[in-house]
């Protein structure tokens, strides 16, 4: 996350001082990322180095400081808006190592071991669930937040429920493959280390 | 306290020998006024067969079905209905109201087939639209209403008059997901008035507005979550296990 641009997005709206930024950034944000106060001035210094932002007191410090956005600043908040976030290699996800190592461990079922992780995600669901319930209609940055979290769990319970379905269709002999002689392993997935 | 909801060692069977197939096979499940209850699990786990047992639909090979206190095994075809039309009410995907009424009408009609006239079904149907936030689609006609607006109105005539159970089968199938969630706070409502409910799906999403989940596998209730915690924990993601 952008703290940066974050507080670009906000100046953008209007000169503010760096307290205010502070709450508006976590009230929007649905206040699930704390930010302190220290790393909110720090990037406003960066910023106002960069030409970014100016101060109506660069001399100045406290609280009472007031920022605006530059034109710079301007350009560089809608380039940042519209660039898409960096395409990596998917990450070594915990989750699918514990399944594909459990195959051939004797005395696991892997389909009571699938269980157990969709019980704790969708209980973890619940939980967000929950706070989405329990809050104003009007706190759409909250509901935003939620949603990002509600659907990332849910694609992992969809990979689980996949993965039940497809191991219990697999020949009980051979739930993955013999490894492949590497000559004639044709795609391998990167990860990310 | 009393379940509005039991269900003993329910089993069904459909068919008999190469063709026998074990739909539902001993579940245990009790459901509290209160209560949202979702039951969850893939194609084929016996959820519906479940649900539609659950609602008298439909009769266990085995087993006990108990609603509002009352075994089901014990009555009538008759009594059954009667109680399906005061105790019971279900809530499709594909949301099944009737074209040529208006909403008011389609939440009316339940009461008016059980002997209450018009006038005075119309007052607890539209009773029913108000408590629910949705007295203002009253008069208008099923294909004058988005799918979430139907969906709603369904819900409402569920839990007319004095219907205790619903009972909904994949209600968020047929819409996007912020209709999706408008139809479960509705039910979430619904239930917190004191309705016990029960929402069988295959999504995780729709089955997190549930106060307990319960898992089904092959017919059987596998696993279950534990009640959410209060608000204190929130927001704060428990660390992995």
């Amino acid at each position: 996350m952008s703290v940066r641009h974050a507080l670009l997005a906000l100046l953008s709206e209007g000169p503010k001082y760096g307290l205010q930024l502070r709450q508006e950034f976590e009230s929007r944000t649905g206040e699930v990322w704390p930010l302190n106060v220290g790393q909110v001035y720090t990037t406003l210094q960066r910023l106002e180095r960069d030409g970014l932002v100016e101060s109506d007191d660069p001399a100045g410090d406290g609280p009472q400081k007031g920022f605006r956005i530059t034109p710079a600043g301007g350009r560089e908040l809608a380039e940042w808006l519209r660039t898409p976030p960096g395409i990596v290699a998917p990450p070594r996800d915990e989750l699918v190592i514990k399944v594909l190592v459990a195959l051939p461990v004797p005395g696991v079922d892997v389909h009571e071991l699938i269980q157990v992780h969709r019980r704790h995600l969708v209980e973890l669901m619940q939980h967000y669930t929950h706070v989405k319930a329990e809050a104003s209609d009007r706190d759409v940055g909250l509901a935003l937040v939620v949603d990002a979290e509600l659907f990332r769990l849910e694609a992992v319970v969809r990979w689980l429920d996949a993965a039940d379905t497809r191991l219990a269709s697999a020949p009980a002999a051979s739930p993955v493959a013999a490894p492949a002689e590497p000559a004639r392993r044709r795609h391998r997935l990167k990860v990310r280390r | 306290m009393t379940a509005l909801l039991e269900l003993r060692r329910v089993s069904k069977v459909y068919g008999s020998g190469p063709t026998r197939v074990q739909a539902v096979c001993e579940v245990d499940l009790a459901v509290d006024g209160g209560e949202l209850v979702a039951v969850m699990g893939p194609s084929g786990s016996g959820k519906s067969t479940l649900l539609t047992i659950a609602g008298s639909l439909e009769e266990p090979s085995s087993g006990e079905v108990l609603v509002g206190g009352s075994a089901l095994a014990g009555m009538t075809r008759n009594q059954r209905a009667r109680l399906r039309r005061r105790l019971i009410g279900y809530v499709f995907q594909d949301f099944n109201l009737l074209a040529g009424l208006t909403a008011v009408e389609n939440v009316a009609l339940p009461l008016e087939l059980d002997g209450l006239g018009q006038h005075a079904a119309r007052s607890v149907g539209l009773a029913a639209l108000d408590e629910l936030g949705l007295a203002d689609q009253a008069d208008r006609f099923p294909d004058e209403l988005s799918g979430g607006e139907r969906q709603r109105i369904a819900i409402a005539r569920a839990v007319v008059g004095d219907r205790r159970l619903l009972l909904a089968d994949e209600p968020t199938g047929a819409l996007d997901s912020v209709n999706g969630e408008a139809v479960m706070r509705l039910l979430r409502a619904a239930c917190k008035r004191g309705v016990a409910g029960v929402v069988v799906t295959h999504d995780a999403q729709l089955a997190s507005w549930a106060d307990r989940v319960v898992f089904l596998r092959d017919g059987r209730a596998v696993d279950q979550t534990a009640r959410p915690p209060g608000p204190e924990s929130l927001l704060t993601p428990r660390p992995n296990r």
